[in-house]
């Protein structure tokens, strides 16, 4: 090998190998926390590994500190919000994609600026119209919101992918008979597969991760999605460690998995002009 | 008029597609943003409805009166300053460390890029277990090399706090960067290079002459867009630190967010809100500029 080649190996080494351990890190130390007993945990010395290993944390998670109850409320409204968040971005990603009408150029930028909105300044007067429409504590409060923010940029994304099948199959169903939204259903939507799951992986990650309406709105402890279960555990007096850690991996199980089919689309979501974190 | 576009003879069916949408937008984004501007106008606290009524600029007035006002822009600025500027040169050094062919490329790309996936909540609890006084990795390691005698509180520590979640947000921020740079880095032809060894460039020259300016562009974006999202972002110091200790970490969205939730002052909360509209208007009007979104669609 070249000296050249030598010193960009040197190079790519000195950058990969720090950010890697660096973005290891904090899962390396939940993981090793939530596998300890619960008397281990602050003994001193601090050891780095479970010795021995136990899942405990995890039962106690799941079943005293109620993360199966946040888990299936994450779950009920995340799906809730992603199957309005789908059919919605169809709809309006096809009428951006498909048609030239008065009003369009106006509506992207409106799509677009909503993503420089901030959930906080939200709070309030979305805290009001609940409350009249009866609505505080409801898991339907959040699936509402959710829509709110995650329709946008997806409508933005399936726009993109609306945009790279060919008008001319549509029309080639509807010269033999097909009415307009039959040529859709039955010709557009098996082709666009893609561009869905695609789309409902972004909006089911944004619903999941969601935080601030979910911390404001619900009450009911029984009703708390998976982060704000995380924030109600660090906020108590006698912090349970072990099922802290084990809660946070068990939250992130789902992410992580959409993570991994998302990954080759990622690019396209994140440059196609819309703020995702 | 773009291929593949229709000029609809019955005209309504766009208008229809998008009724839902803009229903939406209306009912839970225009609309409480217009309450937000009439709200700063009013005195309004619903544990305190006895108070209620018109305000004038009183919210305003008390609010530039207040000290913990002009130490929330202040925070705010430092912590957007800070956040995008190493974000931005991380995430460039992975992305073009990333661009390199080698074995074990994919893995690592899924490895660096996962935290992206994961919310602020998430993030700040994985990192308060690291932080923490007593039992977390960070203490533990230092007082092994001899580094620390005394355990530090890294989140409840005046000069340590900023620090210890500016190193928690850039976990989860640098893939954004690395990710939007690595794309536009693949679009960079090989040709370029290659004529450039010709002429003998070195590899800082090529960097300086091909690759920085043909990157300008998604650098620019990226970085106005991360501004934006930086400035209003709230849910990893809220879970961290609530904006403590002594509003060392409090940014404006934080103290937002703190009379919203805990303080109950929605008047006041309010203007601060329209204090920050202005912020981010600037932002906006800068961003459509840049890329002239909207037009030739």
């Amino acid at each position: 090998m070249s000296k050249q080649q030598w010193t960009t190996k040197l190079l790519i080494a000195l950058i990969l190998v720090p950010i890697t351990l660096f973005v290891l890190l904090p899962l390396f130390w939940a993981v090793s926390i939530s596998l300890k007993f619960e008397g281990d945990i602050s003994k001193l010395p601090i050891t780095y590994l479970p010795s021995p290993a136990t899942i405990e944390n995890y039962i106690v998670a799941w079943y005293n500190v109620g993360f199966s109850h946040y888990f299936v409320n994450s779950v009920v409204i995340s799906v809730g919000a992603v199957i309005f968040v789908v059919i919605m971005s169809i709809m309006t990603g096809y009428s951006l994609s498909r048609y030239q009408f008065k009003g369009k150029g106006i509506f992207m930028i409106v799509l677009l600026a909503t993503q420089f909105v901030p959930v906080a300044v939200l709070l309030i007067p979305l805290f009001n119209i609940f409350n009249n429409l009866n609505l505080i504590g409801s898991r339907t409060s959040i699936i509402l919101a959710n829509i709110t923010f995650q329709l946008p940029f997806n409508a933005i994304l399936m726009r993109g992918f609306i945009s790279s099948i060919p008008l001319e199959l549509e029309e080639a169903a509807m010269i033999d008979g097909c009415s307009k939204t039959e040529s859709i259903v039955r010709i557009l939507l098996p082709i666009l597969k893609p561009g869905i799951t695609t789309v409902a992986a972004f909006a089911f990650i944004g619903c999941w991760n969601e935080f601030l309406f979910s911390f404001m709105f619900l009450n009911d402890p029984k009703k708390f999605t998976l982060p704000i279960g995380l924030k109600y555990m660090q906020g108590q007096f006698d912090i349970n460690y072990g099922a802290l850690a084990a809660g946070a991996l068990i939250a992130m199980s789902v992410p992580i998995v959409l993570f991994g089919y998302l990954q080759k689309h990622l690019v396209t979501g994140l440059t196609s002009g819309a703020v995702k974190g | 008029m773009r291929k593949g576009t229709i000029v609809s003879q019955k005209a309504a069916y766009p208008y229809l597609l998008i009724t839902p949408a803009v229903l939406f937008i209306l009912l839970f984004l225009a609309y409480p943003i217009t309450r937000v501007f009439y709200l700063s106008f009013q005195h309004y606290n619903p544990s305190r409805p006895f108070m209620n009524g018109f305000a004038g600029w009183a919210n305003y007035t008390t609010l530039f009166q207040q000290k913990e006002f002009y130490e929330a822009v202040w925070v705010s600025i430092k912590w957007v300053v800070t956040e995008v500027f190493l974000q931005l040169v991380l995430g460039l050094l992975v992305a073009l460390a990333l661009n390199c062919h080698f074995k074990g490329r994919s893995i690592l790309r899924t490895i660096i890029f996962m935290p992206w996936a994961l919310s602020g909540v998430l993030t700040a609890t994985l990192w308060a277990l690291l932080y923490n006084e007593h039992m977390g990795l960070i203490n533990a390691v230092l007082r092994q090399f001899g580094l620390i005698t005394k355990n530090i509180a890294w989140t409840g520590n005046l000069n340590k706090v900023f620090g210890a979640v500016v190193v928690a947000e850039l976990w989860r921020g640098i893939p954004f960067f690395a990710i939007s740079l690595l794309a536009a880095l693949q679009n960079i032809p090989d040709e370029l290079y290659e004529s450039s060894d010709i002429d003998g460039c070195g590899r800082f020259k090529k960097f300086q002459y091909i690759t920085l300016p043909l990157l300008k562009e998604q650098i620019v974006l990226s970085s106005l867009l991360r501004f934006v999202w930086e400035f209003n972002s709230v849910d990893l110091i809220f879970s961290l630190t609530g904006g403590g200790p002594a509003g060392k970490t409090t940014t404006l969205s934080i103290l937002i967010a703190n009379q919203a939730i805990h303080t109950n002052n929605f008047g006041y909360g309010s203007a601060i809100s329209v204090i920050s509209f202005l912020f981010l208007t600037f932002f906006a009007v800068f961003y459509v500029q840049l890329t002239r979104f909207g037009k030739g669609i």
